[in-house]
């Protein structure tokens, strides 16, 4: 039954990504992992918090230290992984296209292709906003927590979801001021408890408003900010100057989804989980059947359910190629999405539970 | 505001992530001066630290400095050793480099390039 | 079930919200040796709480996005759960004649000292009062969230909740 020994090839080594090639690898699969970062991990080495869910997921460990355990294993199990290499194109007859080191580039059949490819931030337009000083969360996180420089002291985060409210703690406690959260809509989006332990530090927190603009010659030096109408207008009256020198922006992530279109997959458009997405089953299957979508690309989530996306594809994968037995894939598939469901319960998960039923329910449509 | 002197500097020391590891110290050049920068970080961590904040200007001479972080936008990009165009969120420093604001798509040194080879 | 206007707005929950989900605890339950405070008022899939503790004194159970209910006959208030909460909402507050004491978390450079005096600060990040550290533990099984004890006066004890940062240097 075995295929030909063309290996399945995971693009990205983000959580989702790694934990599909752990699974492949651990089945006995051959298995290629690319990534172009001169490292892996994807986002969680910037994640220097501590983890919701429960011991099965890796509650209370934190994120980086969950992305050395993975590294670890990946390491362990001897999995080929190529970094330093992106993925430029997928040909009929999964034919993955790679170019090394932005100059060696090379082709390879691939008997499963699993895209990990993860999601980028949204940028938000305002007057100044291409001034230096503004920048993604992401990139903050990651100037604060992976290159430990600090790249301001005065921050006003823009977007009070659980990137913004986690990326304003850790700038405290890399030593900067955060001035405000300030949120578009009436209520703020992160959890509770994130927002508290922001609170608590003396962070306001300001919902609907928005920023009108930055003001500054060389960077940033004020940032106005309005309360809004229903319309998402801004109130005459209500501006507000704030002095800082860093405007963070966490307003959203969207898919990375332009290998999967490449491979044919159907995508479809799902508000609730970042815009468009490839449209996939419960086994986590495009609608190319040898082609899995994991992870951010598949509707942006977290780093807990990533990982059991990825495991998913992993399992499913390895059996199609006849690497595991039938019960053996069902038992660990079980296993598998009841760790899913329990993530995606309560107010928050509620709503990322009915958007991905919805997918389920398109995909059997199609 | 001085461009060259502004916020940032290195976090050495964190409740979560302890206490910096010790680095090899390197010397890149900024517009010709010099500036210390620790082994394996992209350039662009090295000029934050160093308080830089105009990473180029555009055609328009509007300021840029970095916004993603993660090589997607390519705001960051400066001329490294001649070459323009070279996001420095992505490119790790390297002992002598030397690395330039460039204005709009800046300028092909070739002679830059020829004394580093 | 309310809809944590307070929460959603603020930042931080508010006395009234906390009462309503049975997570504010009054000072007759602070007396002596203090009880365990857990604030955590919203559903999210999160249980290290439950499984931290030796004694199963607080329950979560199924599904995982249950709130934390604590069984006060079991907990004795040895402060493991704190560290353990990636939320960092968990809390021990006792008083005693006019004193009152919180052990609360702490993930913020630098350190404060036993002995120091500090600014004691309620949920929306208000200073209230002077406040004296009296212990500060950071162990290995912390992984980095210290735990904190600091004293004040009583009359704030259902408002303070933790220290304002030190030396920021802006
Ligand atoms: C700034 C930011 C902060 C976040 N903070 C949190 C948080 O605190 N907690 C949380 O639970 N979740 C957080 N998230 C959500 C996050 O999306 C998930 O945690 C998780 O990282 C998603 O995993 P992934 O494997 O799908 O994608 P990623 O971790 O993004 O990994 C994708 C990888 O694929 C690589 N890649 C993409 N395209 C190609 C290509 N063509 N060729 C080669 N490699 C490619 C990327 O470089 C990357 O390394 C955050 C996301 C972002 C962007
Ligand atoms: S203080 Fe100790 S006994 Fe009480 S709930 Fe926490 S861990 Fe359990
Ligand atoms: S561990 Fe903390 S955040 Fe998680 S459920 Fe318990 S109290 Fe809430
Ligand atoms: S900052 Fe976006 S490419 Fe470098």
């Amino acid at each position: 039954m075995r295929n030909d020994g063309k290996p399945a090839v995971v693009v990205g080594a983000g959580p989702a990504g790694l934990c599909a090639a752990i699974e492949l690898k651990k089945a006995g699969a051959p298995v290629v992992l690319m990534d172009e970062n001169a490292k892996p991990g994807g986002q969680l080495f910037k994640q220097i918090h501590k983890f919701f869910g429960s011991r099965e997921h890796k509650a209370g460990i934190r994120g980086f230290d969950i992305g050395k355990e993975l590294l670890a294993e990946s390491l362990r199990l001897g999995i080929d992984v190529r970094l330093k290499t992106e993925v430029v194109g997928i040909e009929s007859g999964l034919k993955v296209w790679a170019v090394e080191d932005r100059s060696k580039s090379y082709t390879l059949d691939a008997g499963k292709l699993i895209l990990a490819t993860g999601a980028t931030e949204n940028a938000l337009s305002f007057p100044g906003w291409t001034l230096p000083g503004v920048m993604t969360a992401g990139c903050a996180q990651t100037l604060i927590n992976v290159h430990r420089v600090l790249p301001g002291k005065k921050v006003l985060m823009v977007g009070s979801g659980n990137v913004g409210v986690i990326v304003a703690y850790q700038l405290m406690q890399a030593g900067a001021r955060v001035a405000a959260v300030i949120e578009a809509l009436p209520r703020l989006g992160g959890y509770g408890v994130h927002t508290a332990k922001v609170r608590r530090a003396g962070v306001a927190f300001h919902c609907s408003t928005t920023i009108l603009r930055a003001e500054g010659k060389e960077g940033v030096e004020k940032a106005v900010i309005a309360k809004i109408d229903e319309k998402f207008r801004p109130i005459p009256g209500t501006e507000q100057i704030l002095d800082v020198d860093t405007i963070c922006l966490a307003v959203g992530l969207t898919p990375s989804i332009e290998l999967s279109c490449l491979a044919g997959c159907r995508q479809i458009y799902v508000p609730e989980l970042g815009g468009n997405m490839p449209a996939h089953d419960d086994y986590m299957r495009s609608s190319n059947e040898s082609v899995y979508v994991v992870g951010d690309i598949a509707g942006v989530e977290e780093a807990s359910t990533a990982m059991e996306e990825g495991r998913l594809a992993g399992l499913h994968a390895a059996w199609a190629m006849g690497y595991m037995d039938d019960q053996t894939m069902k038992t660990r598939t079980n296993e598998t999405r009841e760790r899913l469901q329990a993530l995606r319960q309560g107010v928050f998960g509620q709503k990322r539970f009915a958007a991905k039923e919805r997918i389920l329910a398109m995909r059997k449509d199609a | 505001m001085n461009a060259e002197k502004s916020p940032g500097s290195r976090i050495a020391k964190h409740a979560v992530l302890g206490d910096m590891p010790v680095q090899k110290e390197l010397t890149i050049y900024f517009e010709g001066k010099p500036l210390k920068a620790l082994e394996g970080e992209p350039i662009m961590a090295a000029l934050v630290a160093a308080g830089v904040t105009v990473f180029r200007y555009t055609k328009k001479g509007s300021p840029r400095r970095m916004f993603c972080g993660i090589g997607r936008c390519t705001d960051c990009v400066m001329t490294v050793d001649g070459v323009p165009g070279v996001r420095t969120c992505v490119t790790e420093v390297r002992e002598g480099m030397r690395v330039e604001r460039q204005q709009g798509v800046g300028n092909w040194n070739i002679q830059a390039e020829a004394d580093h080879a | 079930m309310s809809n944590n206007e307070a929460l959603k707005t603020t930042g931080a929950p508010s006395l009234e919200e906390l009462r309503a989900v049975g997570q504010l605890a009054s000072e007759e339950e602070m007396e002596g040796r203090g009880c365990l405070c857990i604030e955590c008022i919203e559903e999210i899939p999160c249980n290290p709480c439950q499984t931290s503790c030796p004694q199963g004194a607080i329950t979560v159970g199924f599904p995982i996005t249950n709130l934390p209910v604590i069984d006060r006959t079991k907990c004795t208030v040895c402060g493991l759960c704190i560290p353990a909460c990636p939320g960092l909402a968990i809390t021990i507050k006792s008083v005693k004649d006019d004193r009152a004491r919180v052990r609360f978390p702490w993930e913020y450079l630098p350190y404060p000292s036993v002995g120091d005096t500090v600014r004691m600060v309620d949920r929306l990040g208000r200073e209230l009062c002077d406040g004296k550290i009296v212990s500060i533990i950071n162990p290995e099984r912390n992984n980095k969230t210290a735990v904190i004890t600091a004293e004040f006066p009583r009359k704030f004890v259902q408002d303070a909740i933790s220290i304002a940062r030190r030396n920021i240097d802006v």
